[in-house]
């Protein structure tokens, strides 16, 4: 037996012992997490405010120095990773969690989610809907939540084989380097057009908003700035193409590791009719996965490392996820649930074994 | 950058240019420009407080508030506003980090872009923005939107008539009638009006009367201007109003006040003339009724849709059960999609309990209960 096959043993057997609770125990727990919010939301004030300005004033600082060090060719280095850095923070840490409605409390129209949208080619209308509506409230829930493998990947065992799926270690790096035209596009639901249960008829409306934003994405990004730069235009323009593509790694394997480590539970739209509040807790919690870091790396991804406290709470201003996730990881214990969470590390092998062991059709039993 | 003086031309239209709003996409210009001088905008409209000045020094016995006038500086961005009209003005509450909006009228004459303005504002109990506003020191920077509102002097200077004009207003309602008698002087010729107008004011006291100088300025000199301050007890009478203006149904008339005055007027207005009065009320929030009782009306852009008794429901599923298809998503108060303006009336939140009286508020209707009278913009 390969050291390989004993962890896929394990794995089953991992997924097997995914705790089930009664529906008291569930209310309770439920009750537990309603408290933290409950909490938090009352505690809402200056210091969150003063956090994210400071973290937009941050974010405006790298931005500005990015597009000027373009204009010397040495600090050229300097320069991709200041606008890298610009757009990390601005879709994660600010673009996402604003337009999540987490900062709506403040009566800033800048910091509001109907009025923000993002430094990215996905139009912050659509997003919010696919996102903040299909996956928050349908999580891990085959059938329903698209975020499951984004109709391209094949990540859940009860995902039907395809030789199609042959290519997932591919789609994924391709998804990883061009992730942010995958977003602009997963509210098109391709892979439902493929199957004939959507028609270019119904994605119409869609075609004309994202075109839009692709079209001044575009503009500042592979025309105007570079044009400022006069002769230097191709560096400019290469380096602002490398920025984007960062950014498009970094939100990629940080994304995956929130959902797709081994371990994460999915549900069927069975388990989830009529659920309460409390089995939706539940769900959040066994569909999402953590990254353990230090205060950089937490900033840097949003605070999406805390992916578990963000689908518990997912309204509620980031910067609280740190404070909470001790208390929520202590719960957990006492209900005897999962709380997956491990090093950047850990997680990424983690989803990229499953990445390609889905690639694979299913061994059947017995083998 | 130490000033927080406007923006010179050259600037403002480089900052209004295409190619800015280009580059700065999807945030905008302003978003960059406020991190080094919030007097610096391309297209929001913000102003500095330059000073403030109580207008009823003496006035503090019970019921009375302090009013003070406001002279603020806005940014080049500010269109100029025409006498009579309101503006949104939004303060960032210490303490809350909330940013809390309120519309007050602009008390000032007729203004031109980047010119300053005053607004006149009375300290109410549990008017935050106001009491912070008359409470603000110099330098204090607030949020403005551009003047709204048609409670105007509907003709423009460069098709003066000499009709009569009559203004009836009580308490604060007198600001923007304030605002339309000094356009007039100012505009007038030699400090004339330039046709008669009749200005019929009522006040809780002579204490509380604000700008008493300045009326019994006006009421001195040879201007054309009537002015006539009642104070006290002393309501508005159709009888008194007739003594003083015999033609009154047939004379343009604004009339500005608390609800009690207004509809007096009205009444007074009613079965004949009613084309020559303009009106406007001053809402201030009012406190929760009880859980299920009131009417709920959901509105779009000023018309009702429909409206019904309060079931004690969300109002998402009060407006589904009259037949309204408002967007919606989660239905459990994580998504926002759902999220709307209510206009007027008391909410609680079914999640927190938490309930809420605040005018022109963003609410989740999935879980938003109304609590009384409630009024919601679909």
């Amino acid at each position: 037996m390969s050291a390989a096959h004993i962890e896929d043993v394990l794995e089953t057997l991992d997924v097997e012992t995914t705790k089930k609770l009664t529906a008291e125990q569930l209310d309770a727990f439920g009750a537990e997490m309603d408290a933290i919010r409950q909490r938090i939301l009352s505690d809402l004030g200056e210091e969150d405010a003063a956090y994210i300005r400071r973290v937009v004033k941050l974010q405006r600082g790298f931005e500005v120095a990015g597009r000027a060090l373009f204009y010397l060719p040495p600090a050229w280095p300097l320069a991709v990773a200041s606008l890298s850095v610009s757009k990390i923070l601005e879709n994660m840490e600010i673009g996402h969690n604003v337009m999540h409605g987490q900062y709506d409390w403040m009566g800033d129209p800048g910091l509001n989610s109907r009025m923000y949208d993002w430094d990215n080619v996905c139009p912050g209308e659509q997003w919010k809907y696919s996102h903040n509506y299909i996956h928050h409230t349908f999580t891990n829930v085959l059938g329903k939540d698209r975020d499951i493998g984004y109709g391209i990947l094949r990540m859940d065992e009860d995902q039907p084989w395809h030789p199609y799926y042959l290519g997932n270690p591919l789609y994924a790096f391709l998804l990883m380097v061009f992730f942010e035209w995958g977003v602009a596009m997963h509210d098109l639901e391709v892979e439902n057009i493929v199957k004939g249960t959507r028609t270019l008829e119904d994605n119409k409306a869609l075609h004309a908003g994202i075109m839009r934003k692709v079209k001044r994405q575009a503009i500042k990004d592979y025309l105007l700035f570079p044009a400022l730069t006069g002769p230097l235009f191709p560096l400019t323009l290469v380096g602002n193409a490398t920025a984007n593509l960062v950014r498009n790694i970094w939100a990629f394997n940080i994304i995956f590791c929130g959902h797709f480590p081994a371990g994460v539970a999915t549900f069927s739209e069975e388990e989830c009719e009529n659920e309460s509040r409390g089995h939706w807790y539940y769900r959040q919690l066994l569909g999402s996965a953590n990254i353990t870091g230090g205060k950089l790396f937490h900033l840097m991804t949003g605070n999406l490392s805390h992916q578990i406290e963000h689908h518990l709470f997912p309204d509620l201003p980031a910067r609280r996820y740190p404070q909470v996730a001790e208390e929520v990881q202590e719960i957990c214990e006492r209900y005897g649930l999962q709380y997956n969470t491990g090093p950047l590390g850990k997680q990424l092998f983690s989803v990229a074994r499953k990445i390609c062991k889905m690639a694979l059709p299913p061994k059947t039993a017995g083998a | 950058m130490s000033t927080t003086a406007p923006l010179p031309a050259l600037g403002r239209r480089i900052l209004r240019s295409r190619v800015l709003a280009a580059l700065t996409t999807p945030h905008g210009v302003d978003r960059y420009l406020e991190m080094v001088n919030p007097m610096w905008a391309a297209e929001e409209v913000r102003a500095r407080v330059v000073s403030v000045t109580r207008e009823n020094p003496l006035a503090d016995g019970p019921g009375s508030a302090a009013v003070a006038t406001i002279t603020l500086q806005p940014t080049s961005t500010w269109r100029g506003h025409r006498a009579g009209q309101y503006v949104q003005v939004g303060v960032d509450l210490p303490g809350s980090a909330k940013r809390m909006t309120r519309c007050f009228t602009v008390s000032s004459a007729a203004s031109v872009p980047g010119e300053q303005i005053t607004l006149t504002v009375r300290a109410h109990d549990e008017g935050q923005v106001s009491k912070h506003l008359v409470a603000a020191e110099p330098g204090l920077i607030v949020h403005l939107s551009q003047a709204q509102g048609d409670f105007t002097l509907d003709e423009s200077p460069a098709t003066p008539t000499n009709n009569h004009l009559l203004f009836i207003t009580g308490g604060s309602g007198i600001t923007p009638a304030m605002s339309i008698v000094r356009t007039l002087l100012r505009d007038g010729y030699d400090g004339r009006a330039g046709r008669k107008v009749t200005f019929l004011h009522y006040a809780r006291s002579a204490e509380d009367q604000i700008f008493a100088a300045e009326l019994a300025e006006i009421a001195a000199a040879d201007n054309d201007v009537t002015v006539h301050l009642r104070h006290g007890d002393h309501v508005f009478s159709e009888f008194e109003l007739r003594r003083l203006v015999p033609g009154y149904r047939d004379t343009d008339t604004w009339a500005c006040g608390p609800a009690g005055l207004m509809e007096l007027v009205v009444a007074a207005y009613d079965g004949g003339g009613e084309h020559r009065l303009r009106t406007e009320f001053f809402k201030a929030p009012r406190p929760a009724a009880g859980s299920t009782e009131g009417d709920v009306a959901f509105t779009r852009s000023g018309t009702t849709l429909a409206e019904a008794a309060n079931t004690g429901a969300t109002l998402l599923e009060q407006a589904e059960a009259l037949g309204l298809k408002p967007e919606f998503g989660c239905r459990m108060g994580i998504c926002f999609s759902c999220t709307t303006r209510k206009t007027e009336g008391t909410v609680r939140n079914v999640l927190t309990g938490v309930t809420s009286s605040l005018p022109g508020e963003d609410i989740q209707i999935c879980v938003t209960a109304p609590e009384g009278d409630c009024a919601v913009e679909l």
